[in-house]
């Protein structure tokens, strides 16, 4: 047993004031989790403190919420481990007063401090009320937005649908979502994007694009990097990925779904994410490392079609990078003839090249995808056998 | 201290300034680098969005090269950080799969080996704080940072996730460039965007989305009283340098903060000149830090 202080941000709408913080003092096992140290605090201090949950188990989605400033569930968040990361992170700046003399330095302090954990509803969302946040508007609608169930084609069968097991376990990380919102909190592309699709309803679109029954997926996939927030309007910042508490890694989901939409031949979405990332493989495949000049170029103009016939958002683009590359220009930091005119960057050196080259032909036709998700890590690698074979036999 | 180093390619492009300044920083620190000029990119997670093998296999082949020289491998890129990390973790997971990657390898007199001899790939934040040792660090400071307000800027390839960058072994790896900053005697400014995104990935597909996050960032730093920020990420320092003039249109406000390269800041203490360091270069005027420092003789 131990005592925590809980530092919990507050919003009492009915009051017509404005946010605050409390602070809360708890007596809890070290393992027992922050919803508990809430709730414990609910119980003893003030009933009106409002927090949404259900299973306490990691199961139901109900409590997520921003502990020490990372979105998650509260449930499962031990309040030991919250309390040692509080005292790494210094939380919210807050430096408390020196130990004195005879006193020990509380679990993971740094320099002694011991700071509260701060307990904050979820970003991203409006808050209704302390930690409780309306999730209707940014993660609910978007859910809807991505038309979250099987479109199949044709009359349904007699009895259920037959899918090979092997085809389905592409999609089973996608299907472990318990809709808790963590992911869309903690979203830095929502945060100046309030209109991007966003990670929770993105990953639900793979789990539908993935799924061998669903008869539209390239329609979906058309859909989603034909809006200029969906699958390009991700900045790719691994913030969802360490906020789900149930491993779905919804970045990875959505990187799926633009490899998908580009295998599917989707090449002429607004945002250029297409152009974009075929410019940066085929550039390596030439040069072996970046050619920026090369880039932009061809970012903006692929081929000869993209030249003799830019598209509008490419000539924008273009006229929009100018004034940067003008600047870089007069200080000098883009003033050698590789920076500035396309092609001309060297390959690597003494046949290196030729090496990526052979890589890209190997890699290219097999295409293998290695999810750890799914086939797991080996715990200890196999010391090499030479007579393995001959035992076989 | 011998190492095998990979610049990246953003620092022998438009930020070459941060090439240079290692450069001057690792003689100053006695480092030794030992440049794998055949190494390729890293493919920045675009070419594993277009196909995780491929990406696999490039960086497979960097590792190797780092393996010939019987050298730990040093970067000094997060995003090349991250990128080699994810490739490194899938790699490393299972011995069919690696065997699969080195076949291709191996025609090429290559192999990759999971931690042969112990091996790491760290970036120079990390193998100064892990390997270089701070108090070391410190020792070797001739002009301190006395009175100069840093922001950190970490880059979220060095930050998330947390499973795959080894914080499970090193939890405060999201904390180094703060001890950095105190180590070389600057002061630590605590603002909102130390460990968010620079938007620099969709600078080229959402424009606006892009730079009112590095406008932001910048902005609040200035708020909160930075005199300049510092960042372990070329990338970053393309959209909050590069960018600036650009970022500061979008979240409409008057922006002018200089970004420094986490080498030149510590290159600076080692009794670097702003000139030697490459700070001239920088589109976001750094006068303001030379000012600072000027006080303070090297």
């Amino acid at each position: 047993m131990a005592t925590y202080t809980l530092k919990v941000r507050r919003y009492q709408p009915e009051s017509g004031e404005g946010a605050f913080w409390e602070q809360f003092e708890v007596d809890l096992d070290p393992s027992l989790s922050v919803l508990d140290g809430i709730l414990q605090a609910k119980d003893r201090e003030d009933g009106s403190l409002a927090v949404r949950c259900s299973c306490r188990a990691a199961i139901c989605g109900s409590c997520g919420m921003k502990v020490n400033g990372s979105s998650t569930l509260a449930c499962k968040t031990m309040i030991g481990e919250a309390h040692e990361q509080a005292n790494r992170r210094k939380a919210n700046g807050e430096v408390p007063p020196p130990l004195g003399a005879d006193e020990q330095p509380p679990p993971g302090s740094v320099d002694g401090a011991d700071n509260p954990i701060v307990v904050e509803p979820m970003g991203n969302m409006p808050v209704i009320k302390d930690l409780i946040v309306d999730m209707e508007s940014t993660h609910w609608e978007k859910i809807r937005r991505v038309t979250p169930w099987l479109l199949p084609h044709g009359d349904p069968p007699e009895r259920e649908y037959v899918v090979e097991p092997e085809s389905m376990i592409d999609v089973t990380q996608s299907m472990a979502c318990i809709q808790c919102g963590a992911c869309v909190s903690s979203c830095l592309s929502m945060e100046a994007d309030p209109e991007f699709i966003g990670p929770a309803a993105l990953a639900k679109a793979y789990r539908f694009v993935g799924d061998p029954r669903d008869a539209e997926s390239v329609e979906r996939l058309h859909d989603l990097a034909h809006d200029p927030h969906g699958i390009y309007d991700c900045t790719h910042c691994f913030s969802c990925i360490d906020a789900c508490p149930k491993g779905v890694a919804p970045m990875d989901q959505i990187m799926r779904l633009r490899r998908k939409a580009s295998e599917a031949g989707i090449d002429d979405d607004p945002n250029n994410g297409h152009n974009h990332s075929a410019a940066f493989v085929k550039m390596i495949e030439k040069k072996g490392t970046n050619d920026e000049a090369l880039l932009i170029q061809e970012s903006y103009a692929p081929g000869v079609k993209g030249k003799l016939k830019p598209t509008k958002g490419a000539i924008e683009g273009l006229v929009k990078s100018l004034p940067t590359v003008l600047r870089a220009i007069k200080t000098g930091k883009a003033r050698s003839l590789s920076k500035l005119i396309p092609g001309i960057h060297p390959k690597l050196p003494g046949g290196a090249q030729d090496e990526v080259k052979a890589i890209y032909a190997h890699a290219e036709e097999h295409r293998e995808e290695f999810n750890i998700y799914i086939r797991g890590e080996e715990d200890v690698e196999p010391e090499p056998d030479e007579t393995a074979t001959e035992e076989k036999v | 201290m011998k190492l095998a180093y990979w610049p990246g390619c953003v620092s022998r492009g438009f930020t070459a300034e941060l090439h240079g300044s290692m450069a001057f920083t690792a003689e100053k620190l006695g480092i030794e680098l030992v440049e794998l000029d055949r190494a390729n990119c890293c493919g920045a997670g675009i070419i594993a969005e277009h196909n995780q093998e491929l990406a696999d296999t490039l960086n497979a082949r960097t590792f190797a090269l780092a393996q010939q020289t019987g050298l730990a491998m040093m970067n000094i890129c997060s995003t090349c950080q991250g990128a080699q990390s994810e490739c490194q973790q899938r790699l490393d997971a299972d011995s069919a799969y690696r065997a699969h990657i080195n076949e291709v390898l191996s025609g090429q007199g290559l192999e990759y080996q999971k931690g042969k001899d112990g091996f790491t790939n760290k970036n120079f934040l990390w193998l100064l704080v892990e390997d270089y040792g701070l108090d070391r660090l410190a020792e070797k400071v001739v002009r301190p940072l006395s009175g100069l307000r840093v922001g950190p800027f970490y880059g979220c390839y060095v930050v998330r996730p947390k499973e795959r960058l080894g914080y499970d072994e090193f939890p405060e790896r999201d904390l180094y460039l703060e001890k950095t900053i105190e180590a070389l005697g600057g002061e630590v400014v605590e603002y909102d965007g130390a460990r968010k995104c620079c938007g620099f990935p969709v600078i080229t597909m959402n424009r606006e989305t892009s730079l009112r996050q590095a406008g932001t960032h910048v902005g609040d730093a200035l708020d909160a009283g930075a005199d300049c920020l510092v960042t372990p990420c070329p990338l970053c320092h393309l959209n909050l340098d590069m960018q600036q003039p650009e970022a500061a249109k979008i979240v409409n406000r008057d922006l002018g903060l200089a970004v420094l390269h986490l080498p030149q800041l510590v290159g600076l203490a080692l009794g670097g000149e702003p000139k030697q360091l490459g700070m001239g270069k920088h589109i976001a005027s750094t006068d303001w830090v030379e000012e600072r420092l000027a006080g303070v003789a090297a």
